[in-house]
């Protein structure tokens, strides 16, 4: 029964995706399930019809079961459900829901070229950290500047990004967007320096448009640490994390 | 009546032949002088011909031409004619001279390898086939050469002080372009016109040296329209202010050009694959005898083997450019993989996964033209199934699409299994497995029809299986270790030995099976033209999705530069210098695809009727 097989395959891939996100408690998306589906269930049927006679099996008894005068039950049966089931999903889709709209929000907008803070303009494209030289000639000064980074974190940050640097400081739940964790290589492990120097001294407010429709707490610290102290909070915060900052040479 | 115009001919030959040589010992006197242009666009230095608004008085001492700043613009400054949004206007017509552009160029490629195994194999269905691929694109260049000119208008018409810029800069090569352009035409006509007159002995070696230069032109012209489009994204050879330094080869050869140039070059070899492979799905669809049916499925079979030929390299290059536009400039490479494009990527992503789809099913259904296929067939599922999975990492974003109420439960936008496969190092792993098993794919189809002879035939069977897997093992880890371990220095870094791992397989894969089935049985005749009329639908979604990607493409190559005419140097100030939605983005490109697909359709049909004779009964 091709048939048969046809649709176990598609349950289980259905539950491959679906499963391991109601295990863990993290549910994997279901705009991603929907496109996941899509493609699982293309590539089953390919495989199916790759040869002349795997395609008659599979189709065989769809067509008996729209042709054969005996199977006239099923067939009555099949019509009606089809339909049924083709308008239970149109309702599903469109009826009115209270949660808000999907957003495509951006979490790494691009940064703009120059930026203007501190009564200075920077030129992001060729900005670099002026500490990170003593990381290979002076390891202690090097040391000693992270040290103090650490000092700013946790004067400034940890509220939000939390005290393990995971996002997930005492304050910062109650916000929308959360605040990053720079632990993991999702954040800052894929950012030049210079933009995580962008986003701390602008804040959620220097954010560009694809970030919106809300920009984020963060704070804009240009208005309440220095430069230097940015400077050594991103020492630390890389150095914490094991993270280095993206390069390309 | 008949010698007369046999000698005409030959006379039209001579004078193309002759208008080819001539310029080709033109080319290298290039350096040597200066065109003078009198439009005043251009202003050449030296004793002060052309015009001279813009030429200093010191600059003119020295000898030298000083060049004005990139225009500041109002929106006043670009003409605008109502009813006409023009920046949609130049979009699709910029695409759709593109696209035939691509199909063009791509297509003397082939036909000229072709043309050169049918020589070494002597083999007339070579001969035949090749010629039958450039009749089809014969029609169509006459058509790129419609959308090059009405671009070029409207471009003249729309932004006609941005192509003044462009001019005093790129004013030289304009004339170069329209120079090779006209060697172009010539080389293709006589190449096309003059197949069946030199057909043999000495005459065929001067044909294909005629195809050689065809190429060697072609590409020469696409180089130059690559320069003008690189020069507006990552420009070189001005300063800040877009003032020109008078070296117009700085300005050619700046940072994106190369790399553009050998996607662009692998891309539309690909492309024109694909689009004469949908030809030939629509002639076997439409064909009645059974010759004809064998004929076209070949022809297909051919085209489709092209297309994946150059598919298999094309993300490399793909990465390659996309590093270097993250190295010129941060911006814009965020703007490209991280910005509001990302989203399309995941489109690209879906439609390169179409391709690989289609491409791959094709290859199976080719198995039922041999009576030995049964042995392989049942390797297809897993085949299918490794595909599916890297196809699916491969377009697993980074940032999800979330609804609120999963944003909650995730707290976060990345997800803690998901996130390390939406970033580069899984979808390098992914994508080499993919083109690995793609590549297994069509070994398979090799086989089906062939049992070796030689003895070390199970030995020569376990060295490929060694290297397969040594291979995949070594990208896994590779991917795995590399991508996640360690930083973005040995990341971007261990790509390198995963293309080359790829690589391996391939080139060795090739070598040990054209030994091994040296000689080989063959189990019975493989029957061309006993293939499903599905399969030829997996061909024309080849070409529809191919022509989609590269439309989007084209659009994310001129949309990363935002609101510049010339990245940070001249800037967009038109009333469309915004960037569009996605959403409407895709509607202006899908537009542009069925406009060219039923362009493509109509030519199919043309070179349809011209194979037809109306019979005095059918009067
Ligand atoms: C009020 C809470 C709060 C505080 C305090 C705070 N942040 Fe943030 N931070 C956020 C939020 C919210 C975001 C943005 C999340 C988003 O845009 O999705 C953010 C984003 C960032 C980012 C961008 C990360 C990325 O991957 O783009 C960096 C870097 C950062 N914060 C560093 C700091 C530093 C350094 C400090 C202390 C000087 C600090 N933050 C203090 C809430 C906070
Ligand atoms: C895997 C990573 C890839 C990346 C990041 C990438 C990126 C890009 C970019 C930025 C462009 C615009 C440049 C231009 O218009 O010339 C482009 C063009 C294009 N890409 Fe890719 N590409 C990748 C792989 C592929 C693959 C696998 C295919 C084919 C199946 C492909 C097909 C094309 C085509 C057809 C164009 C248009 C070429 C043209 O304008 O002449 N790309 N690609």
């Amino acid at each position: 029964m091709r048939l048969l097989q046809f649709v176990i395959w598609v349950i289980i891939s259905y539950l491959f995706f679906k499963l391991p996100g109601i295990l863990m408690g993290k549910p994997i998306p279901s705009s991603l399930i929907l496109m996941y589906m899509f493609f699982a269930v293309v590539m089953i049927l390919l495989v199916m019809t790759s040869t002349e006679k795997s395609t008659r099996e599979l189709l065989a008894p769809i067509k008996s079961m729209l042709e054969d005068p005996s199977k006239k039950l099923i067939r009555n049966v099949v019509f009606v459900i089809v339909p049924i089931v083709a308008g239970v999903i149109t309702y599903e889709q469109i009826k009115p829901t209270y949660e808000a709209p999907v957003e495509l929000r951006s979490t790494h907008p691009a940064p703009p070229s120059t930026i203007k803070i501190y009564g200075k303009t920077y030129d992001l494209l060729a900005l670099e950290n002026p500490y990170r030289k003593y990381e290979k000639e002076d390891p202690e000064k090097f040391k000693e500047l992270v040290r103090e980074g650490g000092e700013v974190y946790f004067k400034h940050c940890f509220y939000c990004h939390g005290d393990k640097l995971d996002g997930k400081g005492h304050y910062g739940q109650g916000f929308n967007p959360l605040p990053l964790p720079f632990q993991g290589k999702d954040t800052i492990a894929q950012l030049q320096e210079s933009y995580v120097f962008w986003r701390i001294a602008t804040g959620g407010p220097g954010l560009p448009k694809e970030s919106t429709p809300w920009l984020s707490a963060m704070p804009i610290w240009e208005d309440f640490i220095t430069e230097e102290e940015i400077w050594k909070v991103i020492l630390f915060i890389y150095d914490y994390t094991g993270n280095v900052p993206r390069s390309w040479e | 009546m008949q010698p007369i115009l046999r000698s005409k001919r030959a006379l039209l030959l001579l004078a193309l032949t002759g208008l080819v040589v001539l310029f080709m010992l033109m080319v290298p006197a290039g350096d040597g002088y200066v065109l003078h242009r009198t439009d005043g666009l251009v202003y050449a230095g030296g004793g002060g011909g052309g015009g001279s608004e813009a030429v200093s008085s010191e600059g003119a001492e020295a000898g030298k031409v000083e060049y004005p700043p990139a225009p500041k613009l109002k929106e006043s400054d670009y003409p605008t004619i109502s009813g006409i949004n023009s920046r949609v206007f130049v979009w699709l017509v910029a695409q759709l001279h593109l696209w035939f552009a691509a199909f063009v160029l791509a297509v003397p490629i082939f036909v000229f390898i072709i043309e050169a195994i049918g020589m070494a194999t002597k083999d007339e269905r070579y001969d035949k086939m090749a010629y039958e691929f450039i009749k089809v694109s014969i029609t169509a260049y006459s058509i790129t050469a419609i959308f090059g000119g009405l671009l070029a208008i409207s471009l003249m018409v729309f932004y006609p002080d941005f192509m003044k810029y462009l001019t005093l800069i790129f004013g030289d090569s304009f004339i170069w372009y329209a120079l090779i352009f006209f060697a172009e035409s010539a080389c293709l006509y006589i190449y096309y016109y003059g197949w069946n007159a030199m057909k043999h002995g000495f005459r065929k070696w001067m044909h294909l040296t005629i195809g050689f230069l065809l190429n060697g032109v072609g590409t020469t012209l696409m180089l130059f329209a690559n320069a003008w489009v690189t020069f507006m994204m990552s420009p070189e050879g001005v300063d800040a202010s877009g003032v020109f330094g008078g070296n117009m080869w700085e300005a050619i050869h700046n940072h994106l050009w190369n790399p553009i140039n050998l996607h662009r070059f692998i891309a539309n070899v690909a492309y024109g694959g694909s689009v004469v492979g949908a030809y030939a799905a629509y002639k076997f669809l439409s064909a009645t005898t059974e010759e004809e049916k064998a004929h076209y499925d070949w022809m297909g079979y051919t085209a489709n083997f092209i297309a994946i030929a150059a598919l298999l390299p094309l993300p490399f290059a793909g990465y390659w450019l996309t590093a270097e536009i993250y190295a010129y400039s941060q911006q814009m490479g965020i703007t490209l993989m991280g910005g509001v494009f990302a989203w399309l990527f995941i489109v690209q992503a879906v439609l390169i996964g179409a391709l690989f789809l289609s491409a791959n099913y094709y290859l199976w259904c080719g198995m039922e033209r041999s009576e030995g296929a049964y042995r392989y067939t049942p390797y297809i599922k897993y085949i299918g199934f490794v595909i599916v999975v890297c196809f699916l990492v491969w377009f697993t974003p980074h940032t999800m699409i979330l609804t609120p109420s999963e944003l909650k439960a995730l707290g976060g936008q990345y997800h803690p299994i998901l996130g390390p496969l939406g970033i580069m190092p899984a979808k390098n792993t992914a994508v080499n497995i993919m083109i690995i098993f793609t590549f297994l794919s069509f070994l398979l189809y090799r086989r089906a029809n062939k049992i070796p002879t030689v003895s070390w035939a199970s030995f020569g069977n376990g060295v490929q299986i060694g290297i397969f897997t040594a291979a995949m093992v070594n990208i896994m880890i590779l991917g795995v270790y590399y991508g996640y371990f360690t930083n973005t220095v040995y990341k971007v870094a261990s790509s390198v030995p995963q293309v080359v791992a790829t690589l391996m397989v391939i080139v060795a894969g090739v070598v040990i099976d054209v030994f091994m089935y040296r000689g080989a049985k063959e189990v019975g005749p493989l029957k061309w033209g006993k293939m499903p009329e599905r399969s030829q639908y997996a061909l024309f979604l080849l070409a529809v999705s191919f022509t989609w990607l590269m439309g989007l493409m084209g659009f994310i190559r001129s949309a990363i530069r935002q609101h510049w005419h010339v990245y940070t140097v001249m800037r967009d100030n038109s009333v469309d210098a915004f960037t569009p939605t996605i959403g409407y983005a895709a509607k202006v490109v899908s537009v542009g695809t069925i406009i060219f697909m039923a362009i493509v359709i109509f030519i199919f049909w043309l070179s349809h009727l011209s194979g037809k004779k109306q019979t005095e009964y059918q009067r």
